[in-house]
């Protein structure tokens, strides 16, 4: 993209422009610059790294443990699923296995943070078109999510649910009694926001056909989560190579056909109700019994290393750690979904309007927590 | 019909029956903040507070230097004297970076005799940098949760 910023206005009627990174709809700290013909879209370039903390650093200069709560900074709005892929990472090094009741509750706290991370995608994206009222509902349900958070494990968004081997909390006694409240309220709520955008004719020419990114473009650019399976794939990790005891639960994996930006919306609508059936499931029988397998107090995993990917809301979200037999990891790294998912930004834009990029940027889905790190 | 639909409002009624619907008392959610207290899950991680025993006002704290060797941070310091009369180890200082801290519970979670406790009070603010980093003293007084009267 060198070419597009020595672009000189003399020579063509080509406009470079900035978006972001102080711009309401990059969802933090993006920037996007982009080669406008008039309105239409040339090209995209993003530029990131404005919330670089490097985590994956400071990993190595953490022990296994102390490593937890920093997993949690990455994806902010769904911080218990970056914490159960730490946690499954670690516990394959260790070659050690959470009792079957911490991996129930695992399920149903990812589970919810799914729902709460397609929630606040939903409230923003629609903001982004245009649509004002989604996000004051979204964000109603999501608060109940967050409250079940708190009492389970003290913390709203940065949990610090799990803990390498198990839990660290007892699951509360109402847990599974106000996650069973919760999927009855919810149920009907989707329905509402469906109602709300599903055929509201402004929501649907805004979204169709804007954005299509098919089915071999998102293998080419490593695309997982809701816009690999708006493209037609039925792929997902819960499903593919089920972790965490996801084999024992009932669910589908919702497909579109389109590949564009209404699609993923219908796409992420169903996932929040495949969630639903896989919280009841869950919630209806939580097995007794400890929390918490035997792991060493200082861990100090065999030399070797491990990959370990789960189905985060947002797309794969793996973990490679390499270990030296010390107690600090030799080397982290970490494979955030919206990272390699952004990859594809500058692919959908091409040839839409401008006003279209702000549709794109909600439908990937990004938190920039994850793709700066 | 129409006619007198438009003329007595009967749309504007409509919506304003689903307006006055939602304004049930019982769910109104908005905290009036500082005259009335949020409702804090038991859980909650918030100040730190070094725990004395209630009856003779001791430290619990047996100053085996875990909560430090926990903390991601760094944040806690401990030192211990040895006692020469009864030859064990006694605290002397004890200090918590609250300005850095991110509240993660691993040093609750280290800690064997449950001296160290996150508690429930999240009001936090100091005028000055010195002041987030806590010592003994404050540690064991335990947070004092402002109290607002209008």
């Amino acid at each position: 993209m060198a070419e597009m910023a020595e672009a000189t206005f003399l020579d063509s009627n080509e406009l470079v422009l900035n978006m972001g990174p102080q711009h309401p709809s990059t969802h933090g700290v993006l920037r996007v610059i982009l080669k406008l013909d008039g309105e239409r879209v040339l090209g995209a370039d993003c530029v990131i790294g404005y919330l670089h903390r490097g985590v994956e650093k400071i990993g190595e200069n953490r022990t296994y443990v102390q490593f937890s709560p920093y997993v949690d900074r990455m994806d902010y709005v769904a911080s218990v699923s970056n914490g159960l892929g730490y946690c499954l990472a670690v516990e394959k090094l260790l070659d050690a296995e959470a009792p079957p009741r911490a991996r129930v509750v695992r399920v149903i706290l990812t589970e919810l943070n799914r729902i709460a991370s397609h929630l606040v995608w939903l409230g923003t994206h629609a903001l982004d078109v245009g649509a004002i009222s989604p996000v004051f509902y979204t964000f109603r349900e999501r608060e109940e999510i967050l409250n079940i958070f708190e009492e389970y494990c003290g913390a709203r968004l940065t949990t610090h649910a799990f803990r390498i081997g198990g839990l660290q909390y007892e699951a509360y006694e109402e847990l599974a009694e106000d996650t069973l409240t919760f999927c009855d309220r919810f149920a009907k709520r989707i329905d509402e926001y469906e109602r709300l955008l599903t055929s509201n004719r402004i929501w649907v020419s805004r979204l169709r056909d804007v954005g299509i990114l098919k089915e071999e473009d998102c293998k080419r650019y490593g695309v997982t989560g809701p816009i690999l399976r708006a493209a037609g794939v039925k792929w997902d990790i819960r499903k593919a190579m089920p972790y965490s005891g996801y084999e024992e639960y009932d669910f589908d994996i919702p497909t579109g056909t389109n590949a564009d930006t209404y699609d993923r919306y219908l796409v992420r609508m169903e996932e929040m109700r495949q969630s639903i059936r896989i919280l009841r499931q869950a919630a209806a029988n939580i097995p007794d019994g400890p929390i918490m397998a035997k792991v060493p107090k200082v861990m100090k995993p065999p030399v070797g290393e491990v990959y370990v990917s789960i189905e985060a809301p947002k797309g794969e979200l793996g973990y490679f750690i390499v270990s030296d037999g010390s107690t600090q990891p030799y080397r982290l790294r970490v494979r955030p979904p919206s990272f390699i998912n952004l990859q594809a930004l500058d692919h959908m834009v091409r040839g839409t309007l401008i006003a279209d990029v702000v549709a794109v940027i909600g439908t990937i889905d990004i938190v920039l927590g994850e793709v700066d790190r | 019909m129409r006619f007198l639909d438009k003329f007595l409002f009967t749309d504007l009624i409509k919506g304003l029956l689903t307006t006055f619907r939602q304004q049930d008392p019982r769910e109104i959610v908005t905290e009036q903040y500082p005259s009335q207290r949020p409702r804090i899950a038991e859980r909650y991680r918030g100040a730190p507070r070094l725990n004395v025993d209630p009856e003779s006002g001791e430290t619990l704290c047996i100053g085996c230097n875990l909560c430090a060797l926990a903390c991601p941070e760094n944040l806690i310091v401990v030192s211990t004297e040895r006692n020469p009369e009864t030859k064990k180890k006694e605290l002397t200082t004890f200090t918590y970076d609250t300005s850095r801290c991110m509240f993660c519970g691993l040093c609750e979670d280290a800690c064997p005799v449950d001296a160290l406790e996150l508690t429930q009070d999240f009001e936090l603010a100091s005028f000055s940098r010195d002041g987030a980093i806590w010592d003994r003293q404050m540690l064991e007084e335990g947070p004092k949760p402002a109290n607002y009267e209008y």
